[in-house]
């Protein structure tokens, strides 16, 4: 491992933040800026290999606020965008901030694609519930009735739930954290950038202005977390709760809660959280428990090694094909084939 | 016994069938063949958009078109001398193009009822319903002699009745005195590998054909078409789309950028696609996207990543990239969007010809929003101009648009092959390091900025789709600020005006009528206006390639001629367009919208009105 010795300040552009006061958004640039250093020196990368792309929408302002190569392009096309970046300069490392509106609907194609390819990039994906830039219309991951400007009388729209979207398409690295827990962002973003193909991390933000305390039923403050989610790691058993009593059993072909202690609950019925398993069946079942019936799963809950990483493919078909080729340059080429003199 | 033999300057053959009658295959091999032996030659495929359309119908008919001559060939020719129809739909779909003496050569075999029927004949005698009486039909049962010939050959009657476009060929080869040897290696290349025994039924049937027309009574001459005298070098046979890929591909080597195309497949500009997909071993990479807004979203990354980015589409494909080439002249990066035209609009004639994007290649993007823009005029020139569009996005850290279109882009001729050594180095404006803080937006003489990877030392910088600051490239909402920027985007493609050759004309330099045409309409508009010059008539071509911006000196040209003709396949945008940039002239219109290329006789009969 490299060591650079970088802190967060060197990736803090001079450009003013400009998100409403409260926003979850902040949070996570800090907590990026704080992961960054030790992901440089994970990669041994400096810091001018490193380059964020979004989207449009609040958070695809982000790129603006790292010290990083940037761009900052048009509405849904960050992960298209970056595909390109990275398969032309697989050395470098790629980040795409987007959000809920900007990659499950305007970008949706492009987001289950750069999945189904495993390019390798990293996806922050901020869902906030709500479109804040164009201030306050209900996007794919409003909760069904929820009132907002194009729904006065209430979404009648089911939401995607992003976990199972990813996990569907075959992802093979998806993590959840929340706003207020920076070090758990952190974490999860070193994990992201340690793993080889497309790895998202959707980030739960609070929009104080159009969707105020929209996750704040399991997430509202620390004792609240406590309770009401689960954090997921590799090796460990599923137990939460701030007495630590409470787990996830598989019964019945589902995820059941149970206390410990319980009805004949022990610790050795509680499951081992497996990031690395490459069937889905598990993961998508944790990605999708919803409050109130389940703890929410944050945490990183899946972490697959994938041989085929797209970028790396494409490096590695063009040196066979170059090796094998009896064509080396353009006047070759143009030999090639039937000819004749004249 | 020896068959007279008649000398002719130039032949057109169409080749006519279902859409799984190989006749594609038939008209390209013959047009290798010629090419092979010195022949000019032209050629034009004519499908329907359906892969296989209901057999026997008038719907499913394909065709392919091939013009060859003892002096080069400018186009596919608008009429033919020897017409092979593998059915009677085939005769019917292609009657109104044979010319007066023209020889048909049909499968006997098919001139029974049902296949009539299908054809939509009324009658049972489709030589007088279609008026045919004292041309020279040759009704050769070609299923027939096919299905003898291999009746010994093991295979089953699908794959041996498959072998009947091979009948044609032979017939084809004898009576223009070919050689066989190129077809029958092809063949062997083919289907050798994979199955001997089709290949080997191939031959033979070939062999059967040529024989056939040896025997018959029904060709009286054999005939000859001298080599022509092209100029001296080593050719080759291209189509646009190939040359396309190749222009890029030199473009690459010439920049020492690594070449990226990212696509979706789209009628009838895929096979660039599928052709730098082939040619990894020049460090090109491609993606074939999810969706045609991928596709050019792709190329942008690549492009901002140092590579030398293409997108391939045609005109629907065109309308979805059209966000994200604002955002490529917003960004301003380099990058070569290639529409090859079809007719529109909306999903319109896929597989046939038109030159209706024009306009939208000029306007077509929200906000002011210039792009080069650059026409391809021959299947050959394609590799130029392509080579072109790169050089000068990438000169000028542009978006480019080239347009071609389905008759080029399918359409193929000899082409002397030229050597990279002629070609220019291409020099992007790369920065490599930077002292103090680096500024993203900061341009040179000719309004350019400068080309930053990322992942170079000490350039770290931000950009992106928002109005930039214009030297530190930060979001500026500053009214001042956005409209130098407006101004600056728009000044430096005006300024390329600087680095284009001046436009040249054919014929007179002064005189009666002016002929203006553009892109892929030039082999037809070259041909009528030679012969109306031949003819004794006073008219000349300007035929443009270089459409935003154009050639400094338009105006100077068109005030030396009394009457201007503006030909184009639309219903008159480049005529508006040069109404808007030279209104001091007036412009005569020729038009036409009928996916298909001019015909030279509809064309001099227009100039002939002018006259």
């Amino acid at each position: 491992m490299a060591d650079y010795k970088y802190t967060p300040a060197d990736f803090k552009s001079d450009q003013e933040v400009k998100w409403c006061p409260g926003c979850g958004d902040h949070a996570v640039l800090h907590a990026v800026q704080r992961a960054m250093p030790e992901v440089a020196d994970a990669l041994d990368k400096p810091h001018y290999m490193f380059t964020f792309v979004s989207g449009i929408g609040c958070s695809s302002r982000f790129i603006y606020y790292m010290k990083t190569f940037g761009f900052h392009t048009i509405h849904g096309r960050a992960n298209a965008i970056a595909t390109g970046l990275k398969v032309a300069n697989p050395d470098l490392s790629v980040w795409v901030c987007t959000g809920d509106g900007d990659s499950l609907a305007i970008g949706g194609n492009h987001f289950i694609h750069a999945i189904r390819r495993n390019v390798d990039l990293n996806v922050i994906l901020f869902n906030n519930e709500i479109y804040g830039l164009t201030k306050g219309q209900y996007s794919p991951t409003t909760k069904l009735g929820k009132i907002t400007k194009t729904s006065p009388y209430g979404t009648i729209e089911h939401p995607f739930n992003p976990g199972e979207l990813v996990i569907g398409a075959k992802g093979t690295f998806f993590a959840r954290t929340i706003d207020a827990e920076v070090q758990l962002t952190k974490d999860v973003l070193v994990a992201a950038a340690k793993h080889k193909g497309m790895s998202i991390v959707e980030a739960l933000v609070n929009c104080m202005i159009f969707n105020n305390k929209t996750h704040a039923d399991f997430a509202g403050d620390k004792a609240t977390r406590a309770e009401h989610t689960v954090l997921l790691r590799h090796g460990e058993k599923m137990v939460f709760g701030a007495e630590r009593n409470r787990g996830l059993v598989f019964e019945n072909m589902q995820l059941k809660v149970v206390t410990i202690g319980e009805d004949g609950y022990t610790m050795d019925d509680i499951l081992t959280h497996d990031a690395h398993r490459k069937d889905t069946t598990l993961h998508m079942m944790l990605a999708a428990m919803k409050y109130p019936d389940y703890p929410v799963a944050v945490g990183v809950i899946r972490d697959v090694e994938e041989e085929f990483v797209y970028d790396a493919k494409v490096t590695e078909q063009l040196e066979e094909v170059k090796a094998a080729s009896s064509i080396k340059c353009v006047d070759d080429l143009l030999h090639s084939g039937d000819t004749w003199e004249e | 016994m020896e068959k007279p033999n008649e000398r002719l300057r130039d032949v057109v053959i169409r080749f006519s069938g279902d859409s799984g009658d190989g006749m594609q295959l038939t008209g390209t091999l013959f047009s290798e063949i010629s090419a092979l032996v010195g022949n000019g030659i032209s050629t034009f495929p004519d499908y329907p958009a359906e892969i296989r359309a209901p057999q026997g119908t008038v719907a499913g008919v394909s065709g392919f078109q091939v013009h060859f001559g003892s002096e080069r060939i400018t186009n596919p020719g608008d009429y033919c001398d020897v017409l092979v129809a593998m059915n009677p739909a085939a005769l019917k779909a292609n009657r109104k193009w044979l010319k007066r003496d023209a020889t048909v050569i049909i499968d006997g075999d098919t001139l029974t009822e049902e296949w009539l029927r299908k054809a939509g004949f009324e009658t049972d005698d489709p030589i007088a319903e279609l008026g045919l009486e004292g041309y020279n039909v040759v009704a050769a049962d070609i299923t027939t002699m096919t299905k003898h010939a291999l009746e010994n050959s093991g295979l089953d009657n699908k794959s041996i009745v498959k072998c009947k476009n091979m009948f044609a060929l032979g017939i084809c080869l004898y009576i223009y005195h070919r050689p066989t040897d190129h077809a029958l290696h092809y063949i062997d290349m083919r289907f050798g590998k994979k199955n001997p025994a089709i290949a080997e039924a191939n031959k033979i049937v070939l062999g059967v054909g040529y024989n056939y027309a040896a025997n018959t009574h029904q060709f009286a001459n054999t005939y000859t078409v001298d080599p022509a005298d092209l100029e001296h070098g080593t050719y080759r046979s291209i189509n646009g789309n190939v040359a396309t890929a190749w222009g890029f591909i030199a473009a690459s080597e010439k920049s020492g950028r690594p070449l990226f195309c990212g696509s979706y497949p789209i009628t009838p500009a895929t096979v660039i696609l599928e052709e730098l997909a082939k040619h990894k071993e020049l460090n090109v990479k491609t993606v074939q996207a999810e969706d045609e807004i991928a596709g050019i979203c792709t190329a942008i990354g690549a492009s901002y990543a140092g590579n030398l980015a293409v997108t391939t589409t045609s005109g629907p494909g065109l309308s979805l990239k059209s966000e994200a080439m604002g955002l490529a002249v917003m960004a301003e990066l380099p990058l070569v969007v290639v529409d090859v035209q079809r007719g529109g609009p909306s999903t319109g004639l896929p597989t046939k010809t038109e030159q209706s994007d024009l306009l939208q290649a000029l306007y077509g993007r929200n906000g002011e929003c210039p792009m080069a823009v650059i026409a391809a005029s021959t299947p050959s020139d394609c590799f130029h101009y392509a080579f072109t569009a790169a050089k000068i996005a990438m000169e000028h850290m542009t978006p480019v648009i080239l347009l071609t279109d389905g008759f080029i882009a399918n359409g193929s001729e000899p082409w002397r092959i030229p050597s990279m050594k002629d070609y220019p180095q291409i020099n992007p404006p790369i920065i490599h390091e930077c002292e103090g803080e680096f500024m993203p937006y900061k341009r040179n003489e000719k309004m350019v900025r400068g080309w930053a990877f990322p992942g170079t030392k000490g350039l770290e910088h931000r950009i992106g789709g928002l109005e930039k600051h214009s030297l530190r490239g930060t979001i500026s909402y500053d009214p001042e600020n956005h409209q130098t920027m407006v101004r600056a985007r728009a000044r430096k493609v005006e300024l390329i005006a600087d680095e284009i050759p001046p436009q040249t004309v054919e014929g007179n330099e002064s005189g009666k009528l002016l002929v203006v045409g553009w892109g892929g309409t030039k082999g037809n508009l070259q041909g009528a206006v030679k012969q109306v010059r031949a003819e004794g008539g006073d008219v000349s071509l300007c035929h443009f390639n270089y459409i935003n911006p154009l050639p400094k000196n338009v105006a100077e040209i068109f005030s030396r001629f009394e009457k201007i003709l503006v030909c184009e396949l639309n219903e008159g945008q480049f005529a508006a367009y040069l109404r808007q940039n030279y209104p001091q002239f007036s412009y005569e219109q020729y038009n036409k919208c009928e996916g298909l290329p001019f015909t030279v006789a509809e064309l001099k009969q227009k100039f002939n009105s002018l006259l």
